[in-house]
């Protein structure tokens, strides 16, 4: 209802505002007083009131200009710096973790070769001592059978030795023997070169 | 305080003052020019003062408003649109702090003054036809051809976008303007029958209940209206800008 109304009247009062300047100067001057001393009952529907017009374009211009101004310089560029700012942090931050991620990453990898090479180098050390070990008891053996059996052959020539020896004794003993044996037997006595002679041809056999 | 639901819409001269016969009197309507500008641009300015990096409550709300308006214009007129930011977005700001001071009671709604409505959508088209010639030349013109209509309805067709085209600063001022003066009236309205129904003894204050009941409601709902009203005129504001920035591109 009031839209109706609305555009009923607006078309006759915007084109009485665009021609306002001579016209409605005279009219001003008239109609001010009348709407004033008779409030809402100067028969216009007050929004159509035409007699404000001039002061309401000319004070909206002003306050919305500076609005505007105050908004194209002040407001949106601190809004847009403070959500730019936000934005660039935020991104700041998701690369700064992703290289602290990179950081770590690389830290394990290094961490893991490091572990493998100790690790290969641990396998080297006590490759190289079970050999070490291995070699010296081979030649501790070695210095071991090597004196073992100088000794031994020492010992069979002692052996070897003594048996000669002993061997050597065998005749005398057997003559002594001889000698002692008959004497107890048959109360004589033998000639040496006899019993030299037997006992030879006893050990001869 | 007079009854008559109409009164709220008078404008009365605070200072009076008059250059070249011509009466540009400081009135109440403009000291609520004044206060709109004050309280809309205080308000933004105060709560982005800290610049939080992390924002406070009323921080995010200044902005939630600037990225509202940048999208809503990133979507209705592409980013070669966004060189109107500032414009749309005070114009929003101003119509949206306009409507909810009116909602005080004996506030004056600035944007119940068909002029003011009308000086804020002639401003919007007069940017629109300024840019687009200054942009396309008479390529703007395209804007008045859709593509793929047969030649025989050409001329129709033609003076059916040059006549909705026309009808746009109409429409876009009185759609506001209707929408707060209607409102306002109706809550006055409301209201009065409240004042005079509970004069008329006991029947009457229990029967002033309902209208009661209505003006709170009605209170809610015009809320809602200074939001949306300020929201249309910014959509629309944004789609004509559309035009201006592409021409002939629907």
């Amino acid at each position: 209802m009031f839209v109706t109304a609305a555009y009923a009247q607006q078309s006759t009062t915007t084109e009485g505002a665009e021609a306002h300047d001579a016209a409605a100067a005279g009219e001003v001057h008239t109609e001010t007083g009348v709407a004033h001393e008779g409030e809402a009952g100067s028969g216009v529907f007050p929004p159509f009131d035409s007699t404000h017009f001039a002061s309401q374009l000319l004070w909206l211009a002003i306050t919305f200009g500076l609005f505007y101004l105050l908004m194209s310089k002040v407001i949106i560029p601190r809004i847009g710096g403070i959500l730019e700012t936000r934005h660039d942090r935020i991104a700041q931050d998701l690369d700064e973790a992703s290289r602290l991620k990179g950081e770590a990453d690389a830290a394990i990898a290094s961490y893991e070769q490091e572990l493998a090479t100790a690790k290969a180098k641990g396998h080297q050390i006590a490759d190289g001592a079970r050999e070490a070990a291995k070699s010296k008891a081979v030649a501790d053996r070695n210095a071991v059978e090597a004196d073992l059996s100088k000794k031994i052959a020492a010992a069979e020539d002692r052996i070897a030795d003594i048996k000669t020896k002993a061997l050597a004794d065998v005749g005398a003993i057997a003559e002594e023997t001889v000698t002692a044996v008959v004497k107890q037997l048959i109360g004589g006595t033998v000639t040496k070169a006899e019993i030299v002679a037997a006992v030879k041809a006893s050990a001869g056999n | 305080m007079s009854n008559d639901p109409t009164h709220q819409f008078l404008v009365n001269k605070i200072v009076p003052i008059e250059i070249g016969g011509i009466d540009f009197s400081f009135t109440n309507a403009s000291l609520f020019m004044v206060a709109t500008v004050g309280a809309a641009a205080g308000f933004l300015y105060l709560t982005t003062s800290q610049r939080g990096l992390v924002p406070t409550r009323l921080q995010s709300v200044s902005e939630m408003s600037y990225e509202f308006i940048a999208s809503m214009l990133r979507e209705g007129a592409g980013q070669g649109g966004m060189k109107f930011f500032p414009m749309v977005f005070s114009l929003f700001m101003f119509i949206l702090t306009a409507n909810l001071l009116g909602m005080f009671p004996y506030f004056f709604t600035i944007t119940s003054q068909i002029i003011v409505t009308f000086a804020l959508a002639l401003f919007v088209i007069g940017t629109v036809l300024f840019y687009g010639f200054y942009k396309h030349g008479f390529g703007f013109l395209k804007l008045f051809v859709p593509h793929g209509v047969p030649g025989v309805l050409l001329p129709l067709v033609v003076s059916i976008e040059i006549i909705s085209f026309l009808s746009r600063p109409i429409s876009l001022s009185v759609r506001l303007f209707a929408n707060m003066l209607a409102g306002h009236i109706t809550l006055k309205v409301f209201a009065g029958f409240v004042t005079s129904l509970s004069a008329l003894g006991a029947l009457g204050i229990g029967g002033a209940i309902l209208p009661l009941i209505m003006t709170v409601a009605i209170t809610g709902l015009e809320f809602l209206v200074c939001f949306l009203q300020a929201y249309v005129f910014a959509v629309l504001t944004c789609m004509y800008l559309n035009d201006a920035v592409h021409p002939g591109s629907h």
